[in-house]
């Protein structure tokens, strides 16, 4: 098996997929000539041609609003917003047409689109190249929301939500784009989406997380079993809409104990819900208050103070090993 | 040479055909329309007005909730749609209530929507209009991207998208006229110049002499015409669909018009215009002048108007009648909104239809 980076695993999934589906094209801004400010989507204008890898004027609510005309034709559009700060100009687009068109139309029209575009901090950029407003468009009903973790589901993911029959908003953590290789088999793979993964198992305290902030959960699992002997459950939401509570919540009425982790801000974030779920579904089986560690509820600083921004594996420790203690 | 002006390769035509009393003004500017058509254009245009004024009617007794009426824009939508094939796609706004008549939408889906009731929105098979849009011009970015679809596939369609004058001051229709320029789409873009945004007159919304010159930014022809004139609505959209399909690309056209009613049924006009603007514009009312020009070609006698009148009432009397049927058998019909969300319910959605069933099922027991 070859050992990819994450841009690699989407840059095959968008050459695989755009193989096998003719209806498949590929529209945002830089990703024809320049292959995508990341290099996403490098190669794909020469192996596909302009008609389906398009350098488009410099307009989100045109990419936006342009793919779901040709979703409604028939066309399975993947369009990029090169930085996820910059996709609020096609909200409208997202939120009034995209999401409901299905809804409005009663089933006579859909839009098949995917929206890719990078999310997460942790990369010393400029304003508004940090984000995680992940919370906005899985609070849209008719909207699907992915996030990735690491290049081998970044690619079976990306992958389904292109075959996927609704609109996908598809985040990449670009912290994670070329920051470790992954073994990704060579045969198609595909992921289902609205499904979580348990990314490691273990029985006393469930981390429930996803996208860029998996790597630091992990990090704090592994210290975790070094360090106290603890057995940490790590799952991997993978899909924030539609949620799969099913898989976290077997694990927590397993463990009992729950930390959620999401870079996030943590008021309304995608860890409120997870509480809220965990609390109808599986209150009598917790043995501890669920903790969070998120983003605090500013805007990202620069990156000068990013770092303390971030959750970090320290911080997810410190906060599993209160969630072990309680009740003492 | 340091100074120039430069030479652009578009400039705004204005066409109108008819008069403001209906006579025709040159004969060579008449379009060929077959007899039948024309008096199918006026059939549709009547029977549009009739429908809005009953509409009217049924919103002031509280029987549908709000809509926009369509009075006095009959001619800008007929003329286009009269000029398009079944096969081509019609993406509009929220007024859209004569070109959508034309277009096989029934009477009933009208009633049924503005009823309250989703269900109207069913489209007709093989219908290829979209549904209403609300949000103001952001729906002529659809039609482009359905227009390149067309593109791709080398298929022979185009592409009519309606919108007002307000919406030209929306970025998203500059950010469609601009796409469509670029990629050369086959997409006829209807701006119903109707004067009024609510409120706020033509002359707040923009500087330009006209909106038709807009078009001219993104390198697309742009043309203005009376929008009262329904011939002359014809004849552009007749010669935009024909560049359209012949690869020459997108066009503007701007029907002017006017609103000679309320924004919506929630809106009183006498707050922000005057009567007398309103009585000069009844004045061009499209409706008498296509008349006029029916009667000087021997199409149409005051009889004919008379029993079309009658079939009109007639018809649109068995449409509110269904509608109002259909609305009391959809009354109970609540948990479909969860239907059509996405492809496959997911579970959580499963659960919450669960819950609405269990309270609507208390609610009957506890009525009972």
């Amino acid at each position: 098996m070859p050992k990819m980076t994450m841009v690699d695993a989407l840059n095959t999934a968008l050459h695989q997929e755009m193989n096998r589906d003719e209806s498949v094209v590929v529209l945002g801004e830089d990703v024809a000539v320049d292959g995508g400010v990341f290099r996403v989507t490098e190669g794909l204008l020469d192996a596909f041609g302009e008609d389906r890898v398009m350098d488009t004027p410099l307009a989100e609510a045109g990419i936006v609003g342009t793919s779901i005309g040709m979703a409604i034709y028939g066309l399975k559009p993947v369009c990029e917003i090169q930085f996820s700060g910059f996709s609020y100009l096609a909200f409208e687009q997202l939120e009034a047409h995209a999401a409901r068109m299905r809804w409005r139309s009663r089933g006579a029209y859909t839009v098949p689109m995917v929206l890719r575009t990078p999310y997460s901090g942790g990369v010393r950029a400029l304003e508004h190249h940090s984000e995680s407003r992940e919370a906005y468009w899985a609070h849209t009903p008719g909207l699907k929301m992915v996030i990735p973790s690491a290049p081998r589901n970044a690619r079976a993911l990306l992958v389904s939500a292109i075959r996927d029959p609704d609109p996908v908003v598809f985040y990449e953590p670009k912290a994670v784009y070329r920051a470790f290789r992954e073994e990704v088999p060579e045969e198609e793979e595909t992921w289902p989406i609205g499904k979580a993964q348990v990314a490691r198992e273990g029985d006393d305290i469930t981390l429930i997380s996803y996208g860029a902030m998996m790597r630091p959960t992990l990090e704090a699992a592994d210290k975790l079993e070094e360090e106290d002997g603890v057995d940490a459950e790590v799952i991997d939401i993978l899909t924030i809409a539609p949620l799969d509570h099913e898989t976290f919540a077997e694990s927590a009425r397993k463990t009992g104990r729950v930390v959620i982790v999401h870079e996030a801000p943590r008021s309304f974030g995608p860890g409120a819900e997870i509480v809220a779920r965990l609390v109808e579904k599986s209150f009598w089986y917790l043995e501890a208050p669920i903790r969070r560690v998120t983003g605090y509820d500013v805007v990202i600083p620069l990156f000068a103070y990013e770092k303390a921004y971030l959750p970090s594996a320290e911080r997810v420790l410190r906060a599993a090993r209160e969630t072990l203690k309680t009740p003492a | 040479m340091p100074r120039e002006v430069i030479d652009l390769p578009h400039q705004v035509e204005y066409l109108s055909i008819l008069d403001e009393n209906g006579n025709l003004m040159d004969e060579d500017l008449e379009p060929d329309i077959p007899e039948d058509r024309l008096l199918r254009m006026h059939r549709t245009m009547l029977l549009a007005r009739r429908f809005d004024e009953r509409m009217l009617q049924l919103q002031r007794q509280g029987r549908i909730g709000t809509f926009a009426p369509v009075k006095g824009q009959e001619a800008a939508q007929i003329g286009i749609v009269a000029a398009l094939r079944d096969s081509d796609w019609m993406v509009p706004s929220f007024r859209e209530q004569a070109a959508s008549l034309w277009r096989g939408q029934s009477l009933v889906s009208f009633l049924l929507v503005y009823g309250g009731f989703y269900q109207g929105n069913e489209l007709p098979e093989d219908t290829r209009n979209l549904p209403v849009a609300v949000p103001v011009g952001t729906q002529p970015l659809h039609a482009v991207g359905l227009s390149y679809g067309i593109n791709y596939r080398g298929n022979d369609e185009v592409v009519a998208t309606f919108f007002g004058d307000g919406a030209t001051s929306e970025g998203d229709f500059h950010e469609a006229m601009n796409f469509a320029g670029v990629w050369q789409t086959p997409t006829i873009f209807v701006c119903q110049n109707n004067q009024w945004a609510i409120s706020v007159p033509r002359a707040k919304q923009t500087n330009s002499e006209t909106l038709a010159q807009k078009a001219l930014a993104y390198g697309v022809p742009g043309r203005q015409v009376d929008g009262n004139d329904v011939l002359a609505v014809y004849s552009a959209a007749k010669e935009a669909a024909e560049r359209a399909r012949s690869g020459e690309g997108p066009t503007l056209i701007e029907c002017v018009t006017y609103r000679l009613t309320m924004h919506t049924t929630a809106d009183d006009p006498t707050r922000y215009r005057d009567e007398d603007e309103v009585k000069r514009w009844e004045k061009r009312e499209p409706i008498p002048r296509f008349q006029k020009y029916l009667r000087e070609k021997g199409l149409l006698t005051d009889g004919d108007v008379e029993e079309l009148e009658e079939g009109i009432k007639a018809e649109i009397q068995e449409a509110i009648d269904r509608a109002e049927k259909r609305m009391k058998e959809l009354g109970d019909e609540e948990l479909t909104m969860f239907d059509h969300m996405y492809a496959e319910m997911p579970p959580y959605l499963e659960e919450q239809r669960g819950e609405l069933a269990a309270e609507l099922e208390a609610k009957e027991g506890s009525n009972a």
